[in-house]
């Protein structure tokens, strides 16, 4: 529960970020919108793989699977069949739930944990990328292209739009996923998952299920994190199989929360604002400078990561926290 | 004492890989009983609390609780019928307040987090350790995390209870203080406690009965004043440690 002195200090701050972050598209260009897409990604994803490593404790490092499923499956199916991505949405999840449940039945009924259950997740994550490059349907190596709508005829429905729709949508994205990990964290879950990533043994001697404990928090996951794919899908209007599902992709989406702070609310959020414009503002500046330096990003990433490791290793924003007197 | 037991240990063993370290141990504990289990290290005590709380399976031979059958049940299945335990090397929630480490076990029995922390709440003020409530469990002393070993065990409302060397390192006014607080909460609420303890005058204070062990085999089962007038027990156990 929320201490009382600290919630009116929360709320004023939720509204200062918030507010500027919904009149902004009326002065933005359309670079700073889709940074700000990427960034609200990241935010939302981070959150989804907070709530398996930062809450319960599960180490996946193959996330990229549940995204590429939530990208590819409602793409196809618009292609293909002419469903609405609305609908598509709901499948993609569907699909990236059943691998979750995949993935965690075998990992947590076997009792596969920590760094083995991460091998696993990524073994599926690069066996279905594996599969994708060889599937017709999907466009296989080559990749998925949606066709790009002419402005006059775009329709909301079938998610057509510019930056200043899909800032909106990952905007929701990112403020529901925090929202639903706060109402998580101070639930029924949010005690059984904290005390299994604590001490699995001293959780089960407390009545708690483990294997149902672990299997919610993975499809939980998966769901949210196939919702973000769709983003990918019907903004970006390709795909690929090299990109969807690379391991690079599952780590890139788990250094947010890392960076911001592992279990905490706002950690996801405060990483990615400060690596998704970082990351970006280097390529800018790289490319500006003329140099050719493909790798730049990633070792700005591991250097930034090792920094905030060995200085802050719970993560910046309890660091943060504490010196705004919310916590 | 009641006509059926509370809990019904018969024939466990159990075997590690060609070592037995619980050998054919049979004994009843009466609902409202407080049982203490003693004998020298690796006698086999702590392996005979993990087969009664379903961390192991045994060997052969079984377990009953109230003529429920707990052997073959997982530890969270076993919790549930009223079994609560603590570990004689803590293992706290570390990086949960005190008060959200008792609400956790606090939510096996109750729905909902409000109701869960009022009764957490309450189990903090009977042990006088409301004072630690927003203190994070990883950052309590060692007796401290002893006590909230028990202080989470009891708010999972158990009908037995297991407690692993609950005093080993405290000092002995704390020693008394665990004692005075165990015998209220057997007293009023009825809750039947085994324990295991190395602390002979707790042992003497609290216990009816003493089971001892030795090499995993039950060498003597009686009153505190039988159990260490025995001649075997002083030999293997007294004899060695307790007089040393």
């Amino acid at each position: 529960m929320i201490d009382q002195p600290v919630l009116p200090r929360i709320l004023l701050l939720a509204c200062c970020v918030l507010v500027p972050l919904l009149l902004l598209p009326i002065f933005a260009g359309r670079y700073l919108l889709t940074v700000l897409i990427l960034m609200f990604q990241f935010a939302f994803v981070g959150q989804a793989w907070n709530l398996m490593m930062g809450y319960a404790g599960q180490l996946s490092l193959g996330h990229a699977l549940y995204v590429g499923l939530g990208a590819y499956v409602p793409a196809v199916l618009w292609l293909q069949f002419g469903i609405s991505p609305l609908l598509g949405l709901f499948a993609g999840m569907a699909v990236a739930m059943l691998m979750a449940a995949v993935i965690g039945g075998l990992g947590f009924r076997f009792g596969i944990e920590g760094v083995y259950f991460a091998l696993l997740t990524i073994a599926f994550a690069e066996v279905t990328r594996v599969a994708f490059d060889h599937i017709a349907l999907t466009g296989g190596a080559g990749g998925l292209f949606l066709p790009v709508p002419a402005e006059e005829n775009a329709a909301w429905w079938r998610l057509d739009g510019g930056p200043v729709f899909f800032y909106y949508i990952t905007l929701g994205l990112a403020a529901a996923g925090t929202g639903i990990v706060a109402a998580i964290r101070h639930n029924r879950l949010g005690y059984i998952w904290r005390a299994m990533r604590d001490d699995p043994q001293a959780a089960q001697a407390l009545g708690i299920n483990l294997f149902r404990a672990r299997m919610l928090v993975i499809l939980l996951s998966a769901a949210m994190a196939s919702m973000a794919g769709v983003v990918n899908a019907f903004y970006y209007r390709n795909l690929f199989p090299s990109q969807s599902f690379d391991m690079a992709r599952s780590l890139e989406l788990i250094l947010a929360p890392i960076v911001g702070g592992l279990g905490t609310i706002m950690g996801p959020l405060v990483g990615a604002a400060l690596l998704t414009p970082a990351g970006e503002a280097l390529s800018a500046f790289v490319q500006a400078a003329g140099l050719d330096a493909p790798g730049v990003k990633a070792v700005a990433y591991g250097a930034l990561l090792m920094v905030i490791i060995y200085f802050k290793p719970d993560g910046i924003w309890p660091w943060v926290a504490r010196r705004l007197g919310l916590s | 004492m009641t006509a059926s037991p509370l809990l019904e240990v018969a024939g466990l063993s159990k075997q590690f890989r060609g070592l037995l370290a619980v050998d054919d141990i049979g004994f009843t504990v009466a609902e409202g009983e407080i049982f203490a289990v003693i004998g020298p290290n690796g006698a086999g005590k702590t392996t005979l609390f993990n087969l009664i709380a379903g961390v192991h399976a045994p060997s052969s031979g079984s377990v009953h609780l109230a003529g429920a059958r707990l052997d073959r049940l997982r530890p969270d299945q076993i919790a549930a019928l009223g079994v609560g335990r603590t570990f004689q090397i803590v293992r706290p929630f570390a990086s949960m307040t005190v008060l959200d480490n008792l609400i956790t076990g606090s939510l096996m029995r109750n729905r909902s987090v409000r109701e869960a922390r009022r009764r957490a709440e309450a189990v903090l003020e009977r042990l006088n350790f409301t004072n630690q409530a927003a203190r994070r469990a990883g950052e309590l002393t060692l007796p401290d995390r002893k006590r909230l070993e028990v202080a989470r065990a009891l708010a999972t409302e158990p009908r037995l209870l297991l407690l692993d060397e609950v005093m080993a390192g405290l000092r002995p006014t704390e020693v008394d203080g665990m004692v005075a607080t165990l015998r209220a909460i057997n007293r009023e609420q009825g809750t039947t406690i085994v324990l295991i303890e190395h602390v002979m005058r707790a042992v003497v204070a609290l216990a009816g009965r003493v089971l001892v062990l030795h090499h995993g085999a039950r060498i003597a089962l009686g009153t505190p004043g039988e159990v260490m007038a025995d001649p075997e027990v002083v030999r293997s156990y007294l004899g060695t440690e307790a007089l040393a």
